[in-house]
């Protein structure tokens, strides 16, 4: 690798967030005209790399230095990134919905005239720059008539009209379908003939292998490795074992299960996107739940794990399709939460803070606040028999707090998430669907709510548990189901499983890699 | 020091309202050379001013579940206006215009529940149109003249309880009873709450529960004395115990019922309380209508103490309404605030208005002087949760029941965009029908 190669290098970058190294002395190197891929399980560091690269993160807050073209840059925000030719795309599109494509394109760049926006000469640019990602439209269309993969288009050609040198896309085909999927990796190719150097963040092993040229691994904040990769080959093996190499050790508690009779079955279940018409966010779905069983649900972020929990729990997400559910043997139809929770299924929310708590409550109010039945008396609630109820739980689960009337927002990430369980344990669930139980949480706390998940399998309830961790489904759970893009992949028995077998099923589907294949 | 804490329970912050509404009365009741705190004056304060608070009820609730009300206003004018039109142009017995005017109400209130519930257009827009169409009905209905009611409609408006008994008491043997059964209710309810506190083991001496119930009494019994020691024939006024008799089926309902803790669970956070199986739709649509059921009363007692409905009743109480609700403690992003409180906050704005007059300040400047004291108290307590302090008027409210007023949702950084997928589905959609406005003091708070 030569000096003139190299475009780009970051060199120990380390960054830190309240209570978490997020990025510990990074180092990588992006040789010019490569497109060059960034892969690592949720929570590696990827995003914060690449934000720290494009100036989100301005110089300062971070340690380590960047070098573009041997001079090392002090980005001060987005703005002087773009200045110097780095352009981030973002998972979540920033486009505005409401303008055209020629004004999403010059937001903030506009094209001006003695003062004035030029519309025709930007107009007149749009038109080249959507030509540049094949894209045949009217510039004036506005972009929320767009689909999402011209949307992505749309983006691309607005980072191109900035005379872009490093183009940052942060998992581009989440959200895409495969024929947008191809057509965007198609576009990569093109853009790097033109020599725009580009990097990729992507869990896709089959997209990494289709179009970059080299791979750097993150995991835990710190670089495993950077190779090559060499005419289209890539050992996923090998990105697999980077991308998940830590030992289990005695971070789970050991139990001695007690599995029953089939508890919860889900059969032949679709469920459309709520606001993406012919989208299925999980496409027939088929599982089973035994008494006494922890099961997890293995796949990557937008792999459709919450989708599918939250459309069974009274289909909160999406639009309900078609398919069964069975409960205790019956057939159980819960077409909102209340009639979900009446039949016996709770479901703790992944996002504690905005979906699973009202943050202005008192730990009382948040313990009793689904089964608000339980503590009336006589037509009115009963405080003291609220109190009474809340006690209880802050003894039984050890919340660390004086007392129960006492605000939520107070307590820790792991005492809020065990006000949060003792909530969805109150109603007396048959089936717990936990999602994320222990996102954001340190490991102490982490280690009781393990000991309280196999305590309420241990009392006969089924309990389903969604993890980006595998350590944790590994660790904690007796069989576990891969998904990926909506649909089920995969089923293991914990004891069989290792990370390596659960990463590959929850990367590929047979039907994406035969789209990109094509591409 | 400790004495007067162990009295009031710990924290003395928690009453600064309710001793900032007594100090304001005694100082203006000295400026005035003690007109303020009569018989006459007091009874006209609650009567006057028994309209506005009734709205007040009504819109904390709204308030809470991050809406705002501007109809209230107009649709009490509106249905002052049905129920004159019924009963003197009609000739419809009384009691049948007061459940026409009502019905009226409620039905308005279905009307606005039912564009913010199921359609999804935000209170405020809903509301603003409201409160053009009613106004405009008002006019339209009474041909801008005024329509006399029976005068029946002034018992309930301005009305005074009978007399009767011994005259010895020298008061008003009516209020007197309300005082006694009052002041008996608080003893009770001092000397549950004492056992309870002994049952729990938790050390309750005997002396700070008799201290209270001396001071409970004092405050009790002065209070009957002032409403029932005035001139022969006036006592608590009945709207005043209509008012009360209100405040206590809300405060019950809000604080002791499932929907009272919906209302809170949505507003605090939407997206939460409906995966907690709370029906928000539901949940909007009742308070809306509710909010003008009240306002429905509150236009009846009103034309019942005008005598007759006017074209332009109703002008503007909307705003009244909402300033006793945010100066009684309410949060402007919803999920905070309680009926006792914004009955507080109504009673300081009263309080002002009469010692203002008494003082012969004119309605201008003391237009002036309210805004700025509304301004000056919501910013008080803002200042207080930026300072990471608790806030006195979220203590103020946890010591009238609801205690869910942690002052720790304003530290609350602002929500990081998380990859929910929720993010655009159908349950989540909280914001959508939030009006900007208040999204946008939401963003600030």
């Amino acid at each position: 690798m030569t000096e003139t190669q190299v475009l780009l290098e970051m060199r120990h970058i380390t960054k830190e967030f309240p209570g978490v190294r997020a990025l510990d002395d990074v180092t990588m190197t992006v040789r010019r005209g490569d497109i060059h891929a960034i892969c690592g399980e949720n929570g590696a560091g990827k995003s914060t790399l690449m934000k720290v690269l494009s100036g989100v993160y301005p110089h300062g807050t971070y340690s380590g230095e960047i070098v573009l073209e041997g001079e090392e840059m002090r980005f001060t925000g987005i703005n002087s990134s773009q200045d110097r030719g780095v352009v981030i795309i973002h998972q979540e599109l920033a486009l505005i919905p409401e303008l055209s494509i020629t004004e999403n394109i010059f937001l903030g760049t506009e094209v001006m005239r003695g003062g004035l926006i030029d519309w025709e000469a930007a107009r007149h640019r749009a038109i080249d720059l959507l030509a540049r990602v094949g894209l045949d439209l009217d510039p004036n269309t506005p972009v929320k008539t767009l689909g999402v993969g011209q949307q992505q288009l749309v983006e691309i050609a607005k980072a191109l009209s900035k005379d872009v040198k490093i183009l940052i896309l942060d998992e581009p085909t989440s959200a895409l379908n495969e024929d947008d999927s191809a057509h965007l990796l198609d576009l990569m190719r093109g853009l790097k003939a033109r020599g725009i150097t580009q990097i990729m963040i992507s869990h896709k092993l089959n997209e990494i292998a289709a179009v970059s040229d080299a791979v750097t691994v993150i995991r835990d904040g710190h670089t495993v490795e950077t190779y090559d990769v060499v005419a289209g080959q890539v050992d996923e093996d090998r990105i697999i074992r980077a991308m998940v190499g830590r030992s289990i050790e005695n971070r789970y508690p050991i139990r001695d299960p007690h599995i029953g009779d089939v508890l919860f079955t889900v059969r032949d279940w679709n469920v459309e996107h709520p606001s993406i018409p012919g989208r299925l966010v999980v496409d027939d779905a088929n599982f089973e739940v035994r008494r006494g069983e922890v099961v997890g649900f293995a796949g990557l972020m937008g792999a459709g794990r919450t989708e599918l929990a939250r459309s069974l729990f009274g289909r909160s997400y999406g639009t309900w399709l078609s398919g069964q559910m069975e409960l205790d043997g019956k057939r159980v139809v819960a077409p909102t939460v209340a009639k979900a929770i009446r039949q016996g299924i709770a479901y703790v929310t992944e996002d504690r803070k905005s979906l699973g708590l009202n943050l202005i409550d008192t730990i009382k109010s948040t313990i009793v606040s689904a089964n608000l039945d339980a503590i009336v008396r006589r037509g009115l609630l009963d405080p003291r028999q609220e109190t009474a109820v809340a006690e209880r739980y802050r003894t039984d689960l050890r919340i660390k707090a004086p007392t129960v009337d006492i605000g939520v927002a107070t307590l820790s990430g792991g005492n809020q998430q065990k006000v949060v369980l003792a909530k969805w344990m109150y109603p007396q669930p048959k089936v717990l669907i936990l999602d994320e139980p222990t996102r954001g949480i340190d490991v102490g706390a982490k280690y009781e709510i393990y000991k309280l998940i196999h305590q309420l399998a241990d009392e006969g309830k089924g309990v389903i548990v969604i993890s980006s961790e595998l350590p944790e489904l590994l660790g904690i759970c007796d069989r576990i189901y891969t998904i990926c893009e909506g649909r089920i992949t995969g089923e293991l028995a914990a004891s069989d499983a290792d990370q390596e077998t659960l990463m590959r099923r929850m990367t590929t589907t047979s039907t994406t890699a035969s789209a990109t294949h094509g591409a | 020091m400790k004495t007067i804490k162990q009295i009031f329970g710990g924290n003395l912050q928690q009453y600064t309202m309710v001793l900032a509404l007594a100090l304001l009365a005694i100082i203006f009741n000295v400026v005035s050379d003690g007109r303020m705190l009569t018989s006459s004056n007091i009874q006209n304060l609650i009567s006057g001013n028994a309209y506005v608070l009734i709205l007040a009820i009504g819109m904390v609730m709204v308030i809470v579940i991050g809406q705002i009300d501007l109809s209230v206003g107009s649709v009490a004018g509106f249905v002052g206006m049905v129920v004159a039109i019924t009963c003197t142009n009609y000739g419809w017995p009384w009691w049948l215009g007061l459940l026409t005017g009502l019905a009226t109400g409620a039905l308005i209130g279905a009307w606005h529940g039912f564009w913010l519930a199921k359609i999804g257009i935000p209170g405020f827009i809903t509301t603003l149109a409201g409160m053009m169409i009613f106004r405009g009905l008002v006019i339209w209905i009474s041909k801008s003249i005024s329509v006399p009611v029976p005068d029946q409609f002034q018992v309930l408006g301005a009305g005074y309880l009978p007399e009767w008994g011994p005259a010895w008491t020298g008061m008003n043997n009516s209020t007197l009873l309300l005082g006694i059964l009052a002041g008996g209710w608080f003893v009770a309810s001092q000397l549950r709450h004492r056992s309870h506190a002994l049952a729990r083991g938790v050390e309750s001496p005997l002396w700070v529960a008799l201290v209270r119930i001396a001071l409970i009494l004092a405050v009790v019994g002065y209070v009957t004395w002032l409403f029932g020691s005035g001139r022969p024939g006036t006592s608590f006024p009945i709207p005043g115990l209509i008012l009360v008799a209100l405040v206590v089926i809300y405060h019950v309902i809000t604080q002791r019922t499932r929907f009272g803790r919906h209302i809170y669970a949505v507003g605090g956070n939407k997206a939460a309380a409906a995966l907690s199986g709370v029906n928000t739709a539901r949940t909007y649509f009742l308070v809306m209508l509710n909010m003008s059921f009240l306002a429905a009363v509150a236009g009846i007692l009103f034309v019942g103490r005008a005598t007759a409905a006017g074209p332009s009743d109703g002008t503007m109480w909307e705003l009244d309404a909402i300033a006793a609700v945010f100066i009684g403690g309410a949060a402007v992003s919803g999920g905070i605030g309680t009926v006792v409180g914004s009955m507080v906050g109504g009673l300081v704005m009263a309080v002002l208005n009469s010692g203002l007059m008494l003082m012969g300040v004119g309605a201008d400047q003391t237009q002036v002087i309210k805004g700025l004291v509304l301004l000056a108290a919501v910013a008080f307590d803002v200042y207080n949760k930026q300072q990471g302090r608790p806030s006195i008027l979220g203590h103020l409210m946890r010591s009238f029941g609801r205690d869910a007023t942690s002052t720790k949702a304003a530290d609350r950084e602002p929500q990081e965009s998380v990859e929910v997928p929720a993010a655009t589905g159908p349950v989540v959609d909280a914001a959508d029908t939030m009006p900007e406005t208040v999204e946008a003091a939401r963003r600030e708070s």
